[in-house]
């Protein structure tokens, strides 16, 4: 692929995801998201992390495609701007909605089946983001591969938490459920191989 | 009091230049599996970030109200009249908090009537407009807890539902009180297309104990912050039952019947093991998915200022209607 569509690719996947916390930001204080954005905020962060999930997954296959190699190493970046997203969405949740209120927190962490499983989906992806630092990486070796399997747990994680967390309503989590799906049917091969357990 | 801030005069964003800028930024692949489609539920947060701004003169017109004013303010500080126009759950018209503002502006409001029936002597209809001015409307500051853990105080203006129902002579079956929003896909999206209105089926309907109903408390509201309401608020009639959630407090009614059983109720009968049909606000029964032991406050204050308050069982109205409920099991019953 050509050098310069890399590149813009590259600029790319850092600026979008920057400038949309920038533009949300924004929204948000200057009331364009009604005058009680808190829940917009957290709807926001959250399907943009999911998405951001989804792009780290179409990478790799995309990546097969003859000279497109090079989008591998975009994967990354996409993968570290999924779990800002995430954090920032978890963030929103506790600072803006409970109010830091630690005691309700550590309640809501433990009781709500939704958010245990948000909370698990966002441990993964600490991990990941954590393990991906280039040292880590190479001194990890074998083990770095399996641990990165599990960005697969995840990204179903993510889908469940998304539908349980609805009041009504289906169709939107099942839309990405398939298309998660579909993205782990893509390798299928790898993951029998891969999984953690 | 705290001071009300009036509504921001905001810059409107020509209606062209904002969709080139979303079909741009759909393009740069953001709008991946079309959940940025204006279909999606998820619209109003893109709206928001693209500058479609709410302004006095894209809002329907709202009359001012002649009312006797609610002079005891039991100490609460009223929630700005913009954030009660701007954050409503009003399904009919989209299930984010944005989208009745939006999209419910087109709403027609007159004429408007309320069909009265069932088990009464007098069976009729009331036309809304001669209910504005023939009423005597009351103004009542009340607390309104969401069952989504949320809460708000809003001065609103309308007449005790008790008072209303009287005028219809209820006979001795009348056990139960069922009201119906208006049904009418052409005005209502959310109706149109199970996604925009969240997989719910229309109408919504709620119901209330015929004590419950003529308890003084009770309000058919026809306004807040002294005019009609807006049509995201549930105009130009709608149910206010301070104790109890805010789904209780049915929008748009169309119909009040007085019946027999138990009337069905739309969230009750969605997710029974969620919302109840009683749906007294208690902080001792928490909703499956998330806490009521505590609320967070929607005031003045901006977003970075999040507060809590612990939420009150009936939502700070037990010493007038927890009797209502003696010897029943609330935990049962929620
Ligand atoms: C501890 C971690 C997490 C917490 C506490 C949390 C909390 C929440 C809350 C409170 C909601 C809104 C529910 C409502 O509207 O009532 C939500 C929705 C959502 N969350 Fe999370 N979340 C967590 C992790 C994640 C992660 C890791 C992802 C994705 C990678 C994610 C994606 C979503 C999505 C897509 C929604 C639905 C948004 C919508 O309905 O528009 N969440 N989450």
């Amino acid at each position: 692929m050509p050098k310069r569509l890399f590149f813009l690719l590259h600029i790319l996947v850092h600026v979008i995801p920057a400038f949309f916390i920038f533009l949300l930001y924004q929204a948000a204080i200057n009331g364009k998201l009604g005058g009680e954005p808190v829940e917009a905020i957290i709807h926001f962060l959250g399907i943009g992390a999911l998405r951001l999930l989804l792009l780290t997954l179409v990478i790799s296959p995309l990546a097969r495609l003859r000279g497109f190699g090079p989008l591998n190493r975009l994967r990354r970046p996409l993968g570290l701007w999924c779990f800002t997203w995430a954090a920032l969405h978890f963030i929103a949740w506790l600072w803006l909605d409970l109010a830091l209120d630690w005691a309700l927190i550590g309640g809501e962490l433990v009781k709500r089946t939704y958010i245990v499983v948000g909370f698990l989906c966002l441990i993964i992806l600490f991990a990941l983001a954590l393990t991906s630092l280039p040292a880590l990486m190479r001194r990890l070796g074998k083990k770095w591969k399996r641990l990165h399997a599990w960005i697969y747990p995840a990204s179903l994680l993510a889908c469940l938490h998304f539908w349980w967390s609805l009041k009504s309503g289906w169709i939107e989590p099942a839309i990405y459920l398939a298309l998660f799906c579909f993205l782990l049917a893509l390798r299928k091969k790898k993951l029998a191989n891969a999984l953690p357990w | 009091m705290k001071k009300i801030p009036d509504i921001k005069e905001n810059d409107v964003t020509p209606e062209a230049v904002y969709k080139q800028r979303r079909q741009l930024l759909a393009g740069m692949g953001f709008g991946l599996a079309g959940a940025s489609l204006p279909l999606s539920g998820h619209a109003g947060v893109f709206d928001g970030l693209f500058g479609k701004d709410e302004t006095a003169s894209t809002q329907a017109p709202r009359k001012p109200l002649e009312y006797k004013q609610d002079k005891s303010r039991h100490g609460l500080s009223l929630t700005p009249e913009n954030k009660v126009l701007s954050h409503n759950n009003f399904y009919e018209f989209g299930t984010a908090k944005t989208d009745p503002q939006q999209n419910a502006q087109g709403l027609k409001l007159e004429p408007w009537t309320v069909e009265v029936g069932g088990e009464v002597n007098k069976p009729g209809t009331v036309d809304v407009s001669e209910l504005l001015q023939s009423a005597t409307l009351v103004e009542r500051i009340y607390r309104m807890r969401c069952v989504e853990a949320w809460s708000m105080v809003i001065p609103w203006v309308g007449i005790e539902l008790g008072a209303f129902l009287k005028q219809f002579e209820p006979t001795s079956k009348a056990k139960y009180v069922a009201f119906q929003t208006l049904y009418d896909p052409e005005q209502m999206p959310g109706q149109r297309s199970r996604f925009v209105g969240g997989g719910i089926n229309y109408p919504y309907v709620e119901g209330l104990r015929i004590d419950e109903a003529m308890h003084p408390l009770s309000l058919l509201a026809v306004g807040l912050y002294g005019k009609t309401l807006a049509p995201q608020n549930g105009a130009p009639l709608r149910l206010v039952v301070p104790w109890k959630y805010g789904f209780k407090g049915i929008k748009s009614i169309v119909k009040i019947s007085l019946v027999e059983k138990q009337p069905p109720a739309t969230w009750n009968l969605l997710a029974p093991q969620e919302y109840g049909f009683y749906a007294n606000v208690n902080p001792a029964v928490d909703h499956p998915r998330w806490s009521q032991a505590s609320e967070r406050i929607i005031d003045n204050s901006s977003v970075f200022e999040a507060k809590r308050k612990a939420t009150l069982p009936f939502n700070g109205y037990a010493d007038q209607v927890a009797e209502l409920y003696s010897g029943m099991d609330l935990k049962k019953y929620y």
